[in-house]
């Protein structure tokens, strides 16, 4: 990639920051190395997204096996597969991890939105090209390292996905598993924040001229906002791992409270060391992560709904404002986690908590808005989307209930919480994070997917989704905790657990037939063409695969959705209110370069 | 409202249509109204207990508020997500009308959720008051969770029960008299919990815990660490047995003091596995 001009610099200056100096043809895709040598050494966002979304799907069936391994134990009480408890405690932990920090994470941040923001406000890539191929690089890194504790003498990582001293350290856990486990997500949190400061910068700064911030598409609006809550959450995160790691090498008792005695308890460890720090420190990254997770797939859900209901999303700049304030919130609510350490103030972080409901709320009424009075189709993509709502949903309004902390003193850490975190979690990684994979696949291989095969594996997953965690739910009320190997026969626990476990294996069976869709849809080909779904925004504009650096040329872009606007040019969007008009005449600024005034909505900006 | 009116027509559906959801809603928030002073009559329990502790009771009715609000919102919610999809189905390739705004609803669904919110959260204030409250009890009890077990010291008496995984060590109390629990851990974190008492906390190292609770009946009540702590977390169970008072000071002077100590304990799991 010798002929990359810095992004950024172009930018500046001549007002069209899609523009470098040699780039007036077409087709130059040949100036790059190909094969595997391409993939190894590109700075192209389409490449690294591509990298992000392979490596990160690889971590997603590998967790995913390992969860049905876990599902596959806990079908009797004492253990159907009799792993030990070891190796039982490593599988959920490693489950965790890989999920959470390896795929939900990446996958979204690092694999959609690398490919799509640049796409969507009409830049020629990241701002910083070899920055985020560093960041590709390191979350590859990181992910190899965590999966090496594999392969240690003391195996992976057993402490649970958060990881709490003093379980975590040196005493309690030794081995090169636990260093490994924390090594990599230093590794991979630097990636992380290294994508988040190229996503701030690439959307404030290399935005095609009319693309005002409130004519960004809401999944790049969200992107940002995740951008903003990575470069909070993840250096706490950070730090505190590499104060884990010197209480664990280096002697110091951060976290540790061997030594000291609280008076009146002789005997008992006190706080030389605070051991609760961490669980602070490790929750004020981890419910901003929640957002990470959450953010990027509600802005899928965005794109994906007012396309295949053929209307504008309802509520953009609400949309906008509710995304601010989860993100807002967000940064406050990390003692939910801690409500039954009985050392956090609970109304203050209950209160924070319920509030989240709220712009969680407007959300759904705006989905529910674009679809009212619309023309629903029910490809694969939107019913992804639909199974998304359904899942949100629910854990939404049980994640209300845990926001109680009276509720939250039984429900914690039993499998209530359980079914909760993973109708939040799979309703969007996994619901929204593949209803993104079917829409956007076609846009980065310009073939289709098979909307069959699409179907099958959607209503797999979706009855598979319900007859996992519903059960859990009822368990987790009868008292059954999370992380146990074994339980008690004599309870009646085994039959809901049974049923969650065939829930599990029918999930299991849905992404079987997504791998057979991948392969088929490869084999024979059916062409996509550009605009495959009549979509509204800016990336459905150019060619399927993007043109090395984008766009040849641009619409005009007075909008929210240019390509819209540029195919559909008698169905504007309707306004009301201090809204009206807006349309018409643009609510931003004039873009520089005097294009966005001009003509009608057929003439194209060129390029170059 | 006309403004109202007249506008929503823009989203699609005619004036009746979009007024009933509206209705239905005001018609059940007031149904909640009444359901929240039954509470605990003959509302069902939706999957929880109903608590053998007035904390546990307390807790419980929190609990079926919780859920009728979640079952009614999330009904609406439901119920509208489900007519869009079935009313809205593509049935033509015309253009539908491409509303984007429409303020006055937009104003409603931000307001009211903010509204639920305030009573949910005030009623979650009352209960907790309730249930973390710890006046002076009639018997205190020092709970030491560890790995793997718990051992239960009486400080009045000087007595103590200790056991560690499969021994299921027995907490004795006695029925109908307060009980005041400290809480500590002696290692990792722990987590006490009786799920009949509607109950949790973290045994935190550096933290000492405490909470209150009168048990109302006689009984035996099974408990378990809810918070990963290691190899054997799956089996650091424990009991509370609830016992009439005059039987519960018989037990008292019937137990010796040699209970193990928390070493002793682990020094045996080491060697002979759990349960010994």
């Amino acid at each position: 990639m010798t002929d990359v001009v810095n992004p950024a610099l172009a930018g500046t200056g001549t007002g069209l920051p899609h523009v470098t100096d040699d780039h007036a043809e077409t087709g130059h895709e040949a100036h790059g190395p190909t094969g595997i040598l391409k993939w190894l050494t590109s700075t192209d966002h389409k490449v690294i997204g591509l990298s992000y979304m392979i490596t990160s799907l690889v971590m997603f069936y590998l967790a995913g096996i390992m969860a049905l391994v876990i599902r596959a134990q806990l079908a009797t009480p004492g253990g159907a597969l009799n792993l030990s408890f070891a190796q039982y405690n490593t599988l959920f932990t490693m489950h965790g991890s890989l999920m959470l920090y390896l795929f939900a994470g990446p996958f979204a941040f690092g694999g959609l939105a690398n490919y799509i923001v640049p796409l969507q406000v009409g830049a020629p890539d990241m701002a910083f090209p070899r920055l985020n191929a560093l960041s590709y690089w390191l979350y590859l890194t990181g992910s190899i390292t965590m999966m090496l504790g594999f392969v240690t003498a003391s195996g992976a990582a057993q402490f649970g996905w958060v990881a709490y001293p003093p379980l975590s350290n040196a005493a309690n856990s030794p081995g090169a598993g636990a260093d490994l486990w924390i090594m990599a997500l230093v590794l991979t949190g630097f990636s992380a924040i290294f994508t988040g400061v190229n996503l701030v910068s690439t959307i404030f700064y290399l935005r095609a001229p009319g693309m005002t911030m409130f004519r960004m598409p809401i999944f790049t609006w969200n992107m940002l906002v995740t951008a903003i809550l990575i470069l909070i959450a993840f250096p706490v995160l950070t730090g505190a791992l590499v104060m884990l790691f010197c209480d664990r090498h280096f002697g110091t008792h951060i976290y540790t409270v061997a030594g000291c005695h609280i008076a009146g308890h002789p005997g008992l460890p006190a706080a030389c060391g605070v051991p609760v720090l961490y669980q602070h420190l490790f929750w004020f990254f981890g419910h901003p992560e929640v957002y990470i997770l959450a953010l990027p797939f509600f802005g899928i859900v965005t794109e994906v709904i007012p396309v295949f209901s053929r209307k504008p999303v309802f509520g953009y700049k609400g949309m906008v404002f509710a995304t601010l304030s989860i993100a807002a919130l967000s940064t406050g609510v990390w003692a939910h986690h801690m409500f039954t350490t009985g050392v956090v103030l609970l109304p203050f972080f209950s209160l924070l908590s319920l509030l989240i409901a709220v712009p969680t709320g407007i959300k759904f009424f705006n989905w529910i808005g674009t679809m009212w009075g619309g023309q629903i189709l029910f490809n694969t993509p939107m019913l992804f989307s639909l199974g998304f709502l359904f899942a949100f949903l629910m854990g939404g309004v049980t994640g209300v209930m845990l926001a109680s902390p009276p509720i939250d003193f039984f429900t914690h850490d039993t499998y209530f919480v359980v079914a909760h975190f993973h109708q939040v979690l799979f309703g969007t990684a996994v619901f929204a994070g593949f209803a993104g994979l079917y829409y956007w696949y076609p846009k980065m291989f310009g073939r289709m997917l098979r909307d069959g095969l699409g179907k099958w594996h959607f209503w797999l997953t979706f009855i598979g989704f319900w007859l996992t965690f519903m059960p859990q739910y009822y368990v987790g009320l009868q008292g059954m905790p999370r992380r146990v190997a074994v339980y008690p026969s004599n309870l009646g626990w085994e039959v809901w657990n049974q049923l969650s476990t065939v829930g599990a294996f029918m999930i299991g069976l849905g992404f079987f037939l997504l791998l057979v869709n991948f392969v088929v849809s490869w084999r024979n080909p059916i062409p996509a063409g550009d605009n495959p779904w009549d979509a509204q925004t800016l990336e459905w504009y150019t060619t399927s695969p993007p043109p090395h650096h984008n766009y040849t040329h641009l619409p005009p872009i007075r909008s929210e959705r240019p390509t819209w606007d540029a195919n559909h040019p008698d169905a504007r969007t309707i306004r009301h209110g201090p809204h009206a008009n807006g349309n018409a005449k643009g609510n931003g600024k004039p873009p520089p370069g005097g294009n966005g005034s001009s003509g009608g909505a057929g003439d194209e900006v060129p390029v170059g | 409202m006309p403004a109202g009116t007249s506008r929503d027509r823009h989203l699609g559906g005619s004036d009746g249509r979009r007024r009933r959801p509206r209705g239905t809603r005001l018609g059940l928030l007031a149904a909640v109204a009444g359901g929240v002073l039954l509470a605990g009559c003959q509302v069902p329990s939706f999957g929880a207990y109903r608590g053998s502790t007035p904390q546990a009771q307390d807790a419980f009715k929190l609990w079926q508020f919780f859920f009728i609000m979640g079952l009614i919102v999330g009904g609406i919610v439901l119920a509208l997500i489900l007519w869009s999809v079935f009313r809205y189905r593509r049935r033509s390739e015309a253009i539908p009308r491409q509303t984007q705004y429409h303020t006055v609803v937009e104003i409603f669904y931000t307001v009211t959720p903010i509204v639920i919110v305030a009573f949910l959260f005030a009623f979650t204030v009352i209960t907790e008051n309730k249930v973390d409250a710890t006046p002076k009890a009639d018997v205190n009890i020092t709970v030491t969770a560890f790995q793997w077990g718990w051992r239960f010291d009486y400080p009045q008496t000087g007595k103590s029960v200790a056991g560690e995984t499969l021994q299921d060590p027995v907490m004795e109390v006695p029925t109908g008299q307060s009980v005041a629990i400290t809480l500590v851990s002696a290692d990792v974190v722990h987590g006490f919990y009786v799920p009949k008492f509607n109950f949790s906390r973290y045994a935190l190292p550096g933290v000492v815990n405490h909470f209150n609770f009168t048990v109302l009946h006689d009984g035996l009540f099974r408990a378990q660490c809810t918070q990963l702590c290691g190899l054997y977390h799956s089996l650091m169970f424990f009991q509370v047995h609830s016992v009439p008072p005059a039987q519960f000071q018989a037990w008292v002077h019937r137990i010796g003091r040699g209970a193990p100590s928390v070493q002793a304990l682990k020094n045996q799991l080491d060697a002979k596995g759990p349960g010994g």
